[in-house]
């Protein structure tokens, strides 16, 4: 590699990487490195890491030899081995094979072990005379004065790794190893590092230059960054991650769809979570016995559990339009209207309550009016990963005289178009208070499915009537949002958006749209 | 929402044509019905519960076979004048008012017959009939019957028969607490002084509406081939429709519709009244409400598609049709004939101005502040337990309840805000620390200067929590806010349960309590199994955005 390249490498270079890279000659492991350069383990492995991702250092697993001492091992280690022992002996005196076991306190199977390796090294030599008598050599006496590598070899300071030991540590430890319970041999898996070329080329370097690492007032102050050079960063570097505050990502795209209506001119309308049943149901032209106003589907309030009923005019007019359908020119639901049930408090189960309430403020001069809410609804349902008891639901209606079901799916399209869904599909539906009542489907590009986003539809004479005066044509969806935001957020789990798991919330991406 | 199961087979017979799946799926969805599934055997399908016709077989081809152009206009369904009687005392004046029946001969009643038609009247049971409440339908096999049948009301401990699927004799009362259907609808009868039935000349009873016939006289078997029907309820229009799409239903099925006379007192009826009604319709208001531009040829076209006839302004409904209201339910059949797929969408050329709630505006920009700290934005139920708002919080406050929730222990809404942000630091105990979050919400109250009894106010509750946290690092980030809102405030020492004794304050403003801030006891985090301090605000945004839209 050329000169120039080689001295950008090293001018990269940290403290770290400049203590641990001339070691990487002779240790490879994270353990052997922290011992010989006295950093700690986390320094190490930093900087192992910088330099693997300079292409400076390769690693592998691979699986190393640990020695350890077994139970014989450990007392031979304190006492000596017992051929020492048995050659010290013979130094004094040559001994029967029974005089033997009884000086050198051997047992019989650890004496015939003591002849083999004593006769191997040509320390000892046996004759037959009464009995057989061991003598010494002039050899063994040498190996009493140099000291036995066998032994030199335990006194060590296990446990040992078996790349690391030198010519003589690996004899004695072959001539140990099939002894009875001195030593043992564990296989462990460990990382290793190795030098590339590159880093092989690196050492031939000179590597402990004089840069500046960090920039510091008293370098400023100095201006000793005019003659020296500063260490060269990896630029491509993983950081460490760090999170903002930021708002909830629900609010962030009730936001959004809130700016979306507001570009089409209409305005935000705003309401209590409880209300009487007279506004959530019967201004809505929904019958007092409908399912939908049953205890499974609706939270009812048990204290305090009723209301109070607006002006009587217009409780007249709703009670009228339900029982005959008073003004309306519709026959009504035939049925005896109740106050009683109509003053129930309930959490609200649609954001139309809010268009009833709004429009039963309007007057003739106000109109043409556009409104929207994006407000928080209510079910009375087990929660699970697709049913919750809170949702938000997106509201609007058009009050103008002059409006048309052509209209209606107009807005609508071009709300999913601001939202990406380019394909709406609107199917025939029911819903008590409007006609011409429309689900709404969105093509999901993606999944290449369609998906329900909500309900809508002109609202009923019966519904306009009594609470405007005047039966004009209103536009009118209530749309849901979670579906819209787990889609967006690729979320499985509708209970995520109450969830709270900081975690998730410190990590979720932005609504950027 | 109920479902039917159709055979395809079957279905397609009285279509009279087969039918791909792709186009079936298409035309089902189209025609204001939800398709749930399709298969070569079978076709299940979501009926509105505004289309209570739909709700069988034959009443559902009915409405496809004109949809798809294969049949068209009105059906005309002849009823013979028979000779049936039928009684309704007085006595039921006050317990299950009113009756409408039919007699249906020429059926063979097959299983599949039978099955056909109990499908229809437990689908009409559930929807039409609110659970047998609204109205309740009975079939009789002629052959067990002796005419005139009375419809009369008597004590329950002189109501004896034997029930269906039961085998021996019951009074009233014991039909309702041992015979199963009993149990389930027993509570519509539970109370009254006299139970209604229906019995026949010869004393026998048929059966005790809305529970169960008698296992003697009203149970149709493979031998019928006449029936008697009865549908009981609360209003005459009600029952006479009920009886009305029964007979549409068995006369497709190829049985012959009688009259029956029913006798209230002096005045007399005579049901089933298959004659279509009739409602005017101009086509202005069609094409006004659609943005169309029809001739009165196409609206009749359309009108004819979805089963009705038009001449001359009048539209004829079908009988069997219980959802036609008002002019704007034709204008609505219009619009599903032509096809909701074909209209062209068209934004009105109006100018109106759009606007943001001012509020709102001021609760963005204080979630943006308290962002731009690093605070994370929480979102909490407004629903919760009773025990996090007091018990748990050290403190006795009286809170909203809920009448009814399915899960049991979310039975209050929330009376303030902390206690919903101690429970995500609860939740939380894993992650990493310091943890600062921040909620904006509503909180409830009783008051009875409010319509609904209850007051609601907008909140913004603050809480941080890790090894440091103390008065300072909370009161901190108030003072920040007020700041940056140009508002003065001052903090006086009270007393709090929730907090610890002298670190905790009230915020005044303009002479006003808006806010707590302080240093959570420690009580109350042993409560949530907190391990490390919590320091937290809470302040009523309603008051605030007033004092600072004075400013």
């Amino acid at each position: 590699m050329a000169e120039q390249s080689l001295k950008n490498i090293i001018n990269s270079l940290n403290k770290l990487e400049r203590i641990i890279l001339p070691y990487l000659e002779k240790y490879s492991t994270v353990q052997s490195l922290i011992t010989v350069s006295n950093l700690k383990e986390v320094e190490v492995v930093r900087a192992l890491q910088w330099l693997q991702n300079k292409k400076i250092v390769n690693t592998q697993e691979k699986t190393i030899k640990i020695i350890e001492l077994d139970a014989n091992g450990k007392k031979y280690a304190e006492h000596g081995l017992p051929e020492m022992n048995l050659l010290k002996e013979l130094k004094k005196n040559n001994l029967t094979l029974k005089q033997c076991m009884d000086k050198a306190k051997l047992s019989k199977e650890e004496l015939d072990i003591c002849l083999g390796v004593l006769r191997k090294k040509a320390a000892i030599f046996i004759t037959k005379e009464k009995d057989l008598v061991v003598k010494i050599m002039d050899q063994g006496k040498r190996l009493i004065d140099t000291g036995m590598m066998e032994e030199k070899f335990l006194k060590k300071q296990f446990p040992i790794n078996y790349d690391g030991l030198s010519d003589e540590d690996r004899f004695s430890y072959e001539s140990l190893k099939n002894r009875k319970k001195i030593i043992k041999t564990v296989i462990v898996k460990e990382r290793a590092y190795f030098l590339t070329d590159l880093g092989k080329q690196l050492l031939t370097q000179k590597i402990d230059s004089d840069f500046i690492d960090t920039l510091t007032p008293q370098i400023m102050k100095k201006r000793e960054w005019k003659d020296k050079e500063f260490r060269r960063y990896d630029v491509s570097i993983n950081v460490p991650m760090i999170y903002g505050g930021k708002r909830h990502f629900t609010r962030e795209a009730s936001d959004y769809v809130k700016k979306v209506w507001l570009d089409l001119g209409f305005k935000e309308m705003k309401g209590t979570m409880v209300n009487t049943s007279f506004w959530n149901f019967d201004s809505l032209f929904t019958a007092q016995d409908h399912p939908v106003r049953e205890m499974q589907d609706t939270f009812f309030i048990k204290s305090p559990k009723y209301g109070k009923l607006p002006d009587k005019k217009l409780v007249m007019n709703v009670k009228k339009t339900h029982e005959d359908g008073g003004k309306t020119g519709s026959k009504g639901w035939q049925y005896q209207w109740s106050e009683e049930e109509a003053k129930k408090n309930v959490l609200r189960t649609h954001t139309t309550v809010l268009s009833a309430q709004t429009i039963a403020k309007l007057k003739r001069s106000d109109l043409p009016a556009k409104f929207f809410s994006v407000g928080t609804c209510y079910r009375n349902e087990t929660v699970d990963w697709k049913h919750l008891f809170e949702f938000t639901q997106v509201e609007g209606i058009v009050v103008d005289p002059d409006a048309n079901f052509k209209n209606h799916i107009a807005y609508l399209r071009t709300f999913f178009k601001k939202l990406g869904f380019e394909h709406a599909r609107f199917r025939p539906a029911y819903f008590p208070y409007t006609e011409m009542s429309l689900e709404i489907d969105v093509y999901h590009p993606v999944h290449k499915q369609w998906i329900e986003l909500g309900g809508s539809g002109m609202f009923r004479p019966e519904v306009v009537e009594p609470i405007f005066g005047e039966p004009i044509p209103v536009l009118a969806w209530g749309l849901g949002l979670p579906r819209i935001i787990i889609d967006y957020y690729a979320i499985n789990d509708l209970r995520d958006l109450y969830k709270n798991d900081l975690k998730q919330l410190r990590e979720i991406r932005a609504w950027v749209k | 929402m109920p479902t039917i199961n159709i055979n395809r087979k079957s279905f397609e017979k009285i279509v009279g044509k087969k039918i791909p799946i792709e186009q079936l799926k298409d035309r089902i969805s189209m025609l204001g019905t939800d398709l749930e599934d399709v298969n070569d055997d079978e076709i299940i399908v979501e009926i509105f519960p505004n289309r209570p016709d739909m709700l069988s077989v034959q009443g559902f081809a009915r409405a496809f076979s004109t949809f798809i152009g294969v049949k068209k206009g009105l059906e005309d369904y002849q009823v013979k004048k028979g000779n049936y009687n039928v009684i309704v005392e007085s006595s039921v004046k006050d317990i299950r008012p009113y009756t409408a029946c039919a007699v249906v001969k020429g059926i063979k009643f097959d299983d599949e017959k039978i099955k056909e038609i109990v499908q229809i009247q437990e689908k009409l049971h559930i929807t039409y009939g609110r659970n047998r409440k609204r109205c309740a339908i009975g079939i009789y096999p002629m052959e067990k019957i002796k005419f005139p049948i009375r419809y009369l009301a008597r004590d329950p401990n002189s109501i004896k028969f034997v029930p269906l699927e039961s085998s021996r004799e019951m009074t009233g009362l014991q039909i309702l607490r041992s015979h199963p259907t009993g149990q389930d609808y027993g509570y519509l009868l539970e109370g009254l002084k006299r139970f209604p039935i229906f019995e026949d000349a010869n004393n026998n009873i048929l059966s005790m509406p809305p529970i169960i016939n008698s296992h003697n006289t009203g149970k149709v078997s493979e031998q019928t081939t006449e029936v008697f029907i009865e549908c009981s309820g609360f209003d005459f229009n009600v029952v006479s429709k009920c009886i009305n799409i029964i007979a549409a239903a068995m006369s497709d099925m190829g049985g012959d519709i009688y009259s029956v006379n029913l006798s209230y007192g002096s005045k007399t009826y005579t049901t089933p009244d298959m004659k279509p009604e009739k409602m005017k319709l101009s086509v202005d208001y069609v094409n006004k409400l659609l943005g169309l531009d029809l001739k009165e040829k196409d609206v009749k076209t359309y009108l004819e598609k979805m089963g009705f006839s038009y001449a001359q302004g009048s539209v004829l409904i079908p009988p069997y049709r219980a959802d036609i209201l008002h002019p704007m339910d034709l204008v609505e059949e219009v619009a599903i004939a032509y096809g909701y797929e074909n209209f062209k969408p068209e934004i009105p050329n109006v100018a109106t101005i759009g606007e943001e709630d001012g509020f709102e505006v001021f609760k963005n920009n204080l979630a943006k502040i308290l962002a731009g700290l690093g605070l994370l934005e929480v979102n909490t139920y407004h629903i919760s337990k009773k025990d996090n708002m007091t018990k748990r919080m050290n403190i006795a406050i009286k809170c909203v309840e809920l009448e009814n929730a399915k899960n049991m222990e979310f039975n209050v809404l929330r009376s303030w805000m902390i206690p919903c942000l101690l429970e995500v630091f609860e939740n939380n105990k894993h992650y990493e620390y310091p943890q600062k979050i921040f909620d904006i919400g509503t909180v409830f109250a009783e008051n009875d200067s409010f319509e609904t009894n209850v007051e609601e106010v907008d909140r913004l509750a603050v809480a941080l929590t890790f090894e440091k946290a103390d008065f300072t690092s909370i009161k901190q980030i108030f003072d920040y806010l007020m700041r940056m809102l140009n508002i003065k405030y001052e903090v006086m020492e009270i007393e709090h349960e929730s907090f610890i004794t002298g670190r905790v304050g009230r915020v005044k403003v303009d002479g006003k309590k808006l806010a707590y801030i302080g240093e959570v006891h420690p009580q109350v985090l042993e409560n949530w199994n907190l391990e490390y301090p919590v320091v937290a605000f809470e302040l009523n945004l309603n008051e605030l955005y007033e004092i600072f839209n004075k400013k």
